[in-house]
């Protein structure tokens, strides 16, 4: 079952940070909620299907007219920080 | 008093001038002064003012209305019940949200659920945890906890919640009200926060059957804006409203009223069949025996989409933000602080699900119980026309009594989880009382027919007459 190294690297997977604590503690819990979850592995399904989605998923195409705008400030509006007209960021390297 | 009624019921006494609908909204907001403190069901108030336009369609014009705080309103905070989306401001309306402005409903205000909808008690919102209405020491149930326990305590007539693994139907029977899961594509999804898109559908919480289908009504059709819409002609749901369940085969799932199950709740059920019986619906038995496998393909299926819709919340384009020296660890602390424990709990398993050399055996094996939860389904609506069970394995539990141990919370939504996996249609409604708490009975209905649901529910609140309201001052 899972363990402590593997929910750190699960987590940095997610961009998560999980403290000392946590981990030991997401350990414990994931490893209960997986042990019931393997369950399913008692049933033999090679010759089934799997299923995404319950209703048939079809391409949804249009023309392409833009005909709802979003105007940039309203884009901005939620934006932790911005500048210039743009979403501004860290600095990455 | 005016805040007891259902919005039928309001509509025609405000059609016939018994008051105005400013009384009406007045009645309301003081109900919410006076029981809003013991029940915490909004997160966020808002006031509007009547609409004098007699020419609106449908019965919902000036009925106060609550909406689940996962859904988009324009320029009102949507938070999700979440510190990530704490200050968060839509910038469009959901697509249900622009139907109900249309129908001139008078918005309440948004209501607290767990954070993103992950959750069955409500206990998950980073903001305060909602009560239930007939027991303030218990919870609501939830994911949609806050629109259930203000449509039972009187705070709006009628809400919208959403319903992933029984997020309506789980909180309508802990609170005594009814709640509807629609089809799968049936109700725009637009504007919706997504948890997990395959199974997310919005759906009516509202006293009594008949405002059900009506609500239905007014938010059902197809939308461009979502492509998982399905484009067919939406029924007049409001002329299922018939008593006339002669003939109709009923079929109990048998592994749903086995084990597990309260006895409690066992016998109100079952009394309830009893009485749908001797209205002349035929009561069979039917087996899906694959459906114990459904808890554990959901909790591996729900939590991998979700992983995947929650990466959009980076700290970049809106929401909170945590500072930090670099993107990466930007991120990092960003979802950290601002995502609740559970909401993580979900992220991590999703991942781990999804990630090599685990995918095939836990998310690819899910997909395929799905498959045969569907071929279940169909199989005993070969035998039924409707297939029924009681909606939770017990009533309303205590605040704090599951919040250590998750997947005993996860547990209670055994008997709703088959509905959004097979993307089929699902009510619950109040069926009596279990050591004074509410029981709901769950109706399930083949692929798009909403009617049959609809019809046998409501033979079935006219036959119990369950008439109980919970005593909150």
């Amino acid at each position: 079952m899972i363990d402590k190294k593997e929910v750190e690297y699960i987590a940095n997977l997610a961009r998560l940070e999980v403290s000392e604590k946590e981990a030991k503690k997401f350990t414990s819990q994931l490893g209960v909620i997986l042990e019931h979850v393997a369950k399913i592995s008692e049933i033999g399904t090679k010759e089934i299907k799997p299923t995404s989605h319950a209703v048939e998923i079809n391409n949804v195409l249009r023309e392409d007219k833009v005909d709802n705008e979003v105007s940039k400030e309203e884009s901005l509006s939620n934006a932790p920080d911005s500048e210039e007209g743009a979403f501004k960021v860290p600095r990455i390297i | 008093m005016l805040y007891e009624l259902t919005a039928y019921e309001l509509n025609k006494k405000l059609q016939k001038k018994e008051f105005s609908s400013k009384e009406l909204t007045d009645a309301v907001n003081s109900r919410i002064e006076s029981v809003e403190k013991n029940v915490d069901a909004y997160v966020t108030f808002i006031e509007g003012k009547p609409d004098n336009n007699d020419n609106v369609a449908g019965i919902f014009r000036n009925i106060p209305v609550a909406v689940k705080d996962n859904i988009c309103t324009k320029g009102i905070k949507t938070t999700c019940s979440s510190k990530i989306l704490e200050n968060y401001v839509p910038i469009y309306d959901a697509t249900v949200v622009k139907k109900l402005k249309e129908a001139r409903v008078a918005f309440t205000g948004k209501t607290n659920l767990d954070e993103f909808a992950m959750g069955s008690s409500t206990e998950n919102s980073a903001f305060k945890i909602t009560k239930n209405p007939w027991d303030t020491k218990r919870v609501p149930g939830g994911s949609s906890g806050g629109s259930a326990a203000a449509v039972a305590a009187g705070e709006c007539i009628a809400a919208l919640g959403s319903d992933t693994g029984g997020s309506i139907r789980q909180p309508a029977s802990f609170c005594g009200v009814v709640g509807m899961k629609p089809t799968y594509g049936l109700v725009s999804r637009y504007g919706l926060v997504a948890f997990a898109s395959s199974l997310d559908q919005i759906g009516p919480i509202t006293k009594d059957v008949t405002d059900c289908a009506h609500l239905l009504k007014a938010i059902a059709g197809h939308d461009a804006f979502d492509s998982t819409s399905l484009n067919t002609e939406i029924p007049d749901y409001p002329k299922a409203l018939t008593s006339n369940v002669k003939g109709l085969k009923i079929g109990v799932i048998k592994e749903l009223v086995a084990e597990g199950i309260e006895s409690g709740i066992e016998h109100v059920f079952s009394e309830a069949a009893k009485k749908l019986e001797s209205k002349g619906a035929q009561i069979v038995e039917v087996s899906m025996p694959h459906i114990e496998y459904a808890l554990p393909a959901y909790y591996l299926i729900a939590p991998s989409e979700a992983s995947s819709n929650l990466a959009r919340f980076d700290g970049v384009r809106y929401g909170f933000r945590a500072q930090a020296e670099d993107l990466l660890e930007m991120y990092k602390k960003t979802r950290s602080v601002g995502f609740g424990e559970e909401v993580k709990r979900r992220i991590m398993l999703g991942t781990y699900a999804l990630s090599t050399g685990y995918f095939e055996a836990y998310y690819g094996q899910a997909q395929k119980i799905r498959t045969l939860i569907i071929e279940d389904f169909k199989k005993a609506f070969e035998k039924a026309d409707v297939l029924v069970s009681p909606t939770t394995p017990s009533t309303a539990f205590e605040i704090g009594e599951k919040t250590d141990d998750p997947l005993q919370m996860y547990l209670s939504d055994i008997a709703t989880i088959p509905a959004n996996l097979a993307g089929i249609p699902a009510i619950s409604v109040p069926c009596g009382l279990s050591e004074g708490l509410p029981v709901g009975f769950q109706i399930m209905g083949k692929h798009l027919d909403e009617m049959t649901v609809l019809k046998t529910a409501y033979a079935l609140e006219q036959t119990i007459e369950f008439k109980e309201k919970p005593k909150l001052n």
